[in-house]
């Protein structure tokens, strides 16, 4: 891949971040937000898999009509722990934590995140988080629903809803100082010469990202307080037979949950416009309108919260006013499209493993996104919502978009993490494997839906199994497609070549360091003087 | 196994060919605009494939481009919002004429009553041709009424009263599913809606045998329940007058006006305190947990009844009569005078 340095094979620099310092006492004390990265890393891929998991039992119960498999109450608990997992444990840090973590402070051209004590604890806290939500598994698992709707959650059930919720509260103070974390060094650490107008569009996202966590994580935490008060000291807050209102508890849990599906798209979308333009050797088109789209996608995001709600007693102008608002929301994402794809045009396109995960992106989040506006407009709205439409509409935006992103975001920046290539064929195999197996999961689900099956079914009539079967089916090719990466990252990890500093023959200042870096990041601080993705003048590249 | 592969579930409400037309009409967007990108994308990676005599051009965007596809995107969302909104309108506005049928979910079950008394469980039998206006409630969680043949949903709120509207077009059995995840059976807590030749319904409706009618059944509560002690039309009484109450205007204490709909009168069951009418001393007790969803319904049908029936305006008094605190009866006197709760429904069915 490597232009300049052809004949001369690349060795790892002698001394970098992960040889820096050994022993155990090196990583769980580090102040380094690489490494940091590195635990987070580790934290969450194991909650990938662990909600992976609760996925396939799903599927395995939805293979035949009859609720044969587990018992229902088995059932409700798994579709539960896989969301709650899959959202709170694995998405939501998934792309800031990991990635945004590790790239963000070199793409700035910092030596590190502007408190790295904090971000150290952002992971410990997250660790405690993840470990009441272990710990509400372990003492039986939870059938609430990842959405906690009251007075299912605070009256009826018989579960440990109060560890959950407790854990989910603990977990979101990791994502606030990892919000908090990013918007502070993005104003006061950049290198000279680093202009708001040069940031990198990963920096962007991010930022906008890191504003949602700061602002929307506290909503969640009040409510989750809430629940656990009237489920454990009967306060009566939202269920009725105490004075409260149901429908109140949607208006707050969907004040976060609304943007938060934001903070997990956003820095993926990050991601995206980083791998598109170094793959198409051009600068972004439109640069302006990426960035400000994703800050505008953060503004909006606030204010279409009801939209989960057009069935659930919300009046029917408030339905108006929240229908409206969410096309608003629809109109950025769209412009970051067309703008990714004109990216292309007239470039020098080659597909290497990332460039296929973010093209998978490109035409997954845009079916994932147009679905959405069924789920916007109120007419249809009615008939399927709380079907598998929802279901299907927000797989394709959370894998097909997130899912997808952040696999390309690890690939592409592999070689920088560990210093390593990944081997290049089994991976575009698994990222092929991927898009074949997701789309035949989760696109019959779109008809089920609309057929009328309702979502969190156990059991279903016979005249849906076919459609259940196909996505059983895709669901097992998927799973080969996300194992497949785990193994041979890990296999190039010992046998993998040296990356060299510049693989990808990227800009950016993450790649003008060595790979992997050196602690501090640079050896000396960068000054940055050109345009972000001034791809196309070869001449000045410095290595 | 059965191998038909339908895309879209049976017409049978009068909204449901509105409801897929606008559905089609959104898959066809979907699919140009899907297409468009993928296509676009494929074009691009095949003409400008990485090649040793090719380089990249350097282009840095173009302003018109970008108000072009913000543009376009916003009208053609602006039309989904406008039809999304036209259709939800009329279904969310029953037709002042429809059949009212009641019902109640419950952890896991759903109970219907039709207005002359008839009850069922978890099967409700409706007309063709006739608008149906189902009023729900719940006793426990948040449920949700979805028939998917007729394209319309609701949830079903514990604490007041939702309604949705179907005009049934075709005779058969549809599902009826409960689409908002209510606990352990959730998945169980399914049923039919058994359309009718209006003939058929009424045959069905003659078969079933009905302790009375709604409202005389709630007439028979409010006796019961000796309401009548203090809600009578006379000048002294304690409580206002129920005659001519629904869908009336209602002054309160704090000058606020209300509607009295069904959702106003189960409060002022439950919860008397919450609305005192101007005029009136804040002595009700309250007969929460003392009433059924079923038996609040009945009443409501009852006082619905009332002002259907020849009955003066809604007065307020200004000068509202000095009361002994004896004279008021306690909820315990109150259920001294009759036995136990009200007989559980009987779930009769033709």
């Amino acid at each position: 891949m490597s232009t300049a340095a052809t004949t001369v094979k690349p060795v790892m620099p002698a001394k970098h971040y992960l040889n820096d310092n050994y022993g155990i006492r090196s990583w769980l004390l580090t102040k380094d937000h690489k490494r940091i990265a590195i635990l987070y890393l580790c934290t969450i891929t194991f909650f990938f898999f662990l909600g992976g998991m609760f996925a396939a039992l799903i599927r395995l119960e939805l293979l035949t009509p009859e609720g044969d498999l587990f018992h229902s109450d088995t059932y409700n608990k798994l579709f539960t722990m896989h969301g709650v997992n899959m959202i709170f444990f694995f998405l939501i840090p998934s792309v800031p934590a990991v990635l945004g973590n590790f790239i963000l402070p070199i793409m700035l051209g910092a030596k590190d995140l502007a408190f790295p004590k904090i971000n150290l604890l952002s992971w410990y806290i997250f660790i405690v988080g993840a470990g009441f939500g272990l710990a509400a598994l372990i003492g039986g698992g939870v059938d609430t629903g990842w959405t906690f709707y009251t007075p299912l959650s605070t009256g009826y059930v018989r579960t440990p809803v109060i560890v959950l919720a407790v854990g989910i509260l603990i977990a979101g103070f990791a994502s606030i100082f990892t919000g908090l974390n990013f918007i502070v060094t993005t104003h006061r650490m950049r290198a000279p010469g680093m202009t708001w107008g040069r940031l990198p569009l990963m920096v962007w996202a991010n930022y906008a990202a890191s504003l949602i966590m700061i602002l929307g994580t506290p909503v969640i935490a009040i409510t989750l307080i809430l629940v656990a008060l009237e489920r454990g000291f009967h306060i009566g807050v939202f269920d009725p037979k105490l004075g409260g209102d149901p429908v109140l508890f949607q208006h707050m849990f969907w004040f976060y949950s609304h943007p938060a599906v934001y903070i997990m798209i956003l820095p993926g979308m990050g991601v995206i416009s980083e791998i598109v333009t170094c793959f198409s050797r051009k600068r972004v088109f439109g640069y302006t309108f990426i960035a400000f789209s994703s800050i505008a996608i953060a503004v909006f995001g606030f204010v279409v919260w009801a939209h989960h709600m057009f069935v659930a007693g919300i009046s029917t102008y408030s339905a108006l006013v929240f229908s409206l608002l969410s096309f608003a929301v629809a109109i950025p994402s769209a412009v970051k499209v067309f703008n990714w794809t004109a990216t292309m045009y007239k470039g020098s396109v080659s597909l290497e493993t990332p460039m296929l995960y973010a093209l998978a992106f490109i035409g997954l989040f845009t079916i994932g996104g147009l679905t959405g506006l069924f789920l916007a407009a109120l007419g249809t709205d009615i008939h399927i919502h709380d079907t598998y439409f929802v279901v299907a509409h927000f797989h394709y935006v959370m894998v097909g978009g997130m899912v997808t992103a952040y696999l390309g975001g690890i690939h592409f920046w592999w070689p920088k993490m560990t210093g390593k290539m990944y081997p290049e064929a089994p991976a575009k195999l698994a990222a092929l494997i991927t898009f074949i197996g997701f789309n035949l999961t989760f696109f019959p689900q779109f008809i089920l839906g609309y057929l009328g099956m309702p979502r969190r079914y156990h059991a279903y009539p016979p005249e849906f199994q076919v459609l259940n079967v196909l996505s059983s089916a895709g669901a097992s090719v998927l799973a080969v497609g996300f194992i497949m990466p785990l193994v041979y990252f890990l296999w190039s990890l010992k046998f993998g070549e040296a990356a060299g500093d510049n693989p990808w023959d990227a800009k950016g200042l993450e790649w003008q360091t060595t790979s992997p870096p050196p602690t501090h990041n640079f050896h000396e601080v960068p000054i940055v003087t050109e345009d972000p993705y001034n791809y196309g003048e070869e001449a000045n590249v410095v290595h | 196994m059965e191998f038909k592969l339908p895309l879209f579930p049976e017409q049978a409400s009068s909204v449901a060919g509105q409801v897929d037309a606008f559905y089609l009409f959104l898959v066809l967007l979907t699919t140009f605009f899907s297409l468009l990108i993928a296509l676009m994308i494929v074009f691009f990676i095949i003409k400008y494939r990485k090649r040793p005599d090719h380089k990249a051009e350097q282009i840095h965007g173009s302003t018109l481009l970008e108000i072009v596809w913000t543009a376009i995107p916003l009208g053609i969302s602006m039309i989904i919002f406008v039809w999304g909104a036209m259709l939800y309108y009329h279904l969310q506005n029953p037709p002042k004429d429809a059949l009212e049928i009641y019902g109640v979910g419950k952890q896991w079950m759903w109970k219907f009553q039709h207005p002359g008394g008839q009850r069922e469980i978890n099967t409700l039998h409706v007309p063709t041709g006739r608008p149906v206006k189902v009023t729900l409630i719940s006793q426990d969680v948040i449920h949700d009424f979805f028939v998917p043949a007729f394209r319309i949903k609701t949830d079903v709120l514990p604490n007041r009263y939702m309604h949705t509207w179907f005009t049934p077009t075709r005779e058969g059995n549809y599902h009826l599913f409960c689409s908002q995840y209510c606990g352990t059976n959730h998945s169980g807590m399914i049923g039919e809606v058994v359309v009718m030749k209006p003939e058929d319904y009424a045959e069905w409706l003659a078969s079933g045998k009905a302790e009375g009618s709604m409202a005389s059944m709630g007439e028979k509560l409010f006796q019961e329940f000796g309401c009548t002690t203090c809600h009578r039309p006379d000048a002294g009484a304690r409580g206002p007058s129920l005659l001519g109450l629904y869908g009336r205007p209602v002054r309160l204490s704090d000058n606020r006006v209300v509607i009295a709909d069904d959702n106003y009168i189960r409060e002022s069951i439950l919860n008397p305190n919450a609305k005192i009418v101007s005029g009136f001393q804040p002595i009700m007790p309250t007969f929460q947990g003392v009433v059924s969803e079923e038996g609040l319904i009945q009443i409501t049908e009852y006082i619905k009844h009332l002002s259907q029936q020849d009955s003066e305006p809604l007065t307020n008094r200004s000068n509202p009569a000095v009361l002994r605190d004896t004279e008021v009866p306690t909820i315990q006197q109150e259920l001294k005078g009759r036995g136990n709760e009200p007989a559980a429904p009987s779930g009769k069915k033709p």
